[in-house]
């Protein structure tokens, strides 16, 4: 500070590197390497035949001879997901899955995330803090509770047996409903925080004022609250739609053998079957079913974000 | 405020949370439960520590959480160094070269279902090593690199919306005044933000900690994580000593938790007294 004067240009800005640029390239660089790289790789192998080796692909590209170079492109892998039934009906039915959890987190959420917002001050952090807490709690071992809680002599039916409304213990663990059960609890704060931050951000002036202008207050919530909490439940909703179509874990704890998630395919096919390039297709096929909602979220994101300014 | 208390409300709250926490609750009750079927209560020998004492001594449990722990901190400290960076240029440098696209990179883990972004990993690992003989096998380095690049996304995420409330007016004047943009970065804008760094760092060690489905991917003979060994038990069922340590670990977390938000609640209350 004492020179005042100019400083000489930093030696990397002599050659167009500025600061700014070297602050991005570290996150940038990680991120085409690790997460942009791996799916060219995983598209690479979804075209490639299984074999009998260690990694059980075969090689895309060969050399033959002096110059010339095959390319061994094998679409069998996509052909077979479509005439086994098994993927498509799994890649069906995980669609099904995560769409009806997404609305029962929406309808379970929604209130809760609208008694968070208005909320006193010091209740609503409290209340804030008890959505986070399960949240930073493994979801394993949340997963796992409903299993002591579902199975045949868990707390569910044992407590129903000792109310006397049932005299044998009924199926509970390892079917539909336990598999959505788990869904929903496990994504539940995943939709209530960023509708919380949404409505956390709405004028409450105007639902007084709607009243004062006659309207009833559930007409008021109707044409108000809900319109401007429009990207809040698209948010949350993506949140925990574009996860819970690819849900492994869930499905394989509480869903039982019949419980047909992709995810649980694709798990299987690399695993058991070690069937890396038909897996790797799977995982093709879901990205693109995928990707347009992902896009679908960063502009809700984005639009959100414009708005908070 | 003219809001009226309304009974739905309370009671979409009142059922809401008991949803969220009675699973939990009854985790740990049972952890007490003398009994091995788990959720028949023996009454006899009931409240008891042996299955504490016995998850203390299991080996198998032991080993594989001091590897989580290890790929947990590497990975929190990594991913906050990214993600601070990520969510620093996010934030100020609203407009550069391949923005859209970086900012879509570090969206699309957030939501990225992981069984995608594991079996990916895993298919980059093989392949670099087949190429340059790196990594040689999986363990502990490859699983920290998968955890890193899922958990920078988040710490991108709390960094990035942190800046984007705090006025950048006082970056500005201390460079007006002649400070080179790197001070100014390790003078003002790190302590304000810093709160955002150290919950950044928290999540990333828990998302690396609880983390079953990349670490599958990408680990190799030897290196189980805790989330791998309690998956492989819980499948055949309910096991005491889970219950034990799904205790301990609510436990930490709840202290943890309402540790750091009320040295928040603090710092934001001098804040407003300085402001």
């Amino acid at each position: 500070m004492s020179s005042g004067g100019r400083r000489p240009t930093p030696f990397l800005e002599r050659f167009g590197v500025t600061g700014r640029a070297l602050v991005v390239a570290l996150p940038f660089v990680w991120l085409l390497l690790f997460f942009v790289v791996p799916f060219v790789i995983v598209l690479k192998i979804s075209f490639s035949d299984v074999d009998l080796a260690i990694p059980p692909y075969k090689p895309l590209l060969e050399w033959v001879g002096q110059n010339a170079l095959a390319i061994h492109l094998n679409f069998n892998n996509y052909a077979f997901l479509f005439t086994d039934s098994l993927y498509v009906n799994a890649l069906v039915n995980s669609l099904k899955v995560a769409a009806i959890s997404t609305l029962f987190c929406l309808v379970i959420g929604y209130p809760m995330a609208y008694g968070i917002a208005r909320a006193q001050a010091r209740t609503r952090n409290l209340l804030l803090l008890l959505v986070i807490l399960p949240f930073w709690t493994s979801l394993l071992l949340r997963v796992y509770a409903w299993i002591g809680l579902l199975k045949a002599n868990g707390v569910i039916n044992n407590l129903l047996i000792w109310v006397g409304l049932i005299h044998e213990p009924l199926t509970l663990l390892y079917t539909p409903l336990a598999m959505y059960i788990g869904i929903v609890y496990s994504y539940l704060p995943f939709m209530i925080l960023p509708l919380y931050a949404n409505l956390e951000k709405m004028d409450w002036q105007l639902l007084e004022a709607a009243e004062d202008l006659g309207c009833r207050p559930y007409q008021a919530f109707y044409k108000i609250t809900l319109p401007l909490s429009r990207n809040g439940m698209l948010a949350g909703s993506m949140l925990v739609f574009i996860p819970a179509v690819g849900e492994f874990v869930i499905p394989a704890l509480l869903g039982g053998p019949n419980a047909l998630m992709i995810g649980r395919v694709l798990w299987d096919e690399f695993f058991s079957n070690r069937a890396w390039p038909v897996a790797s297709a799977v995982a093709m096929l879901l990205l693109v079913i995928l990707v347009p909602f992902m896009m679908w979220y960063q502009s809700v994101q984005a639009r959100e974000s414009a708005g908070a300014k | 405020m003219n809001y009226r208390r309304s009974y739905f409300i309370i009671t979409a709250l009142s059922f809401g949370f008991a949803f969220l926490y009675l699973p939990i609750l009854s985790m740990v009750v049972f952890s007490f439960n003398a009994s091995k079927l788990v959720t028949v209560w023996d009454a006899a020998n009931s409240p008891t520590l042996k299955w504490y004492f016995s998850l203390l001594h299991n080996e198998e449990i032991l080993d594989a959480a001091w590897i989580s722990l290890k790929v947990a901190v590497i990975n929190a400290s990594g991913s906050v160094i990214l993600g601070t960076l990520a969510g620093f240029g996010l934030a100020r440098f609203t407009q550069f070269r391949g923005r859209f696209t970086f900012n879509a990179m570090t969206t699309a883990p957030l939501v990225m279902p992981e069984v995608i972004t594991g079996l990916s990993l895993l298919l980059l690992f093989v392949a670099l090593e087949q190429s340059i003989g790196w990594p040689a096998g999986r363990g502990i380095t490859t699983m920290t690199i998968g955890h890193m690049t899922f958990s920078m996304a988040y710490v991108t995420v709390v960094v990035q919306s942190r800046l984007a409330t705090f006025d950048s007016t006082l970056e500005e004047a201390a460079m007006d005044l002649g400070a080179r943009p790197i001070k100014v970065f390790f003078v003002i804008t790190l302590p304000i933000i810093f709160p955002a760094i150290l919950s950044g760092w928290l999540l990333a060690f828990t998302l690396s900690w609880d983390d079953l489905v990349i670490s599958s991917f990408t680990s190799g003979p030897g290196s189980s994580t805790l989330p791998m060994v309690v998956f492989s038990k819980v499948r055949l069922g309910v096991s005491p000593e889970i219950n034990v340590l799904a205790t301990l670990t609510i436990c930490v977390v709840t202290l943890m938790i309402v540790g750091v938000s009320l040295w928040m609640a603090r710092a934001s209350r001098l804040e407003k007294i300085a402001a």
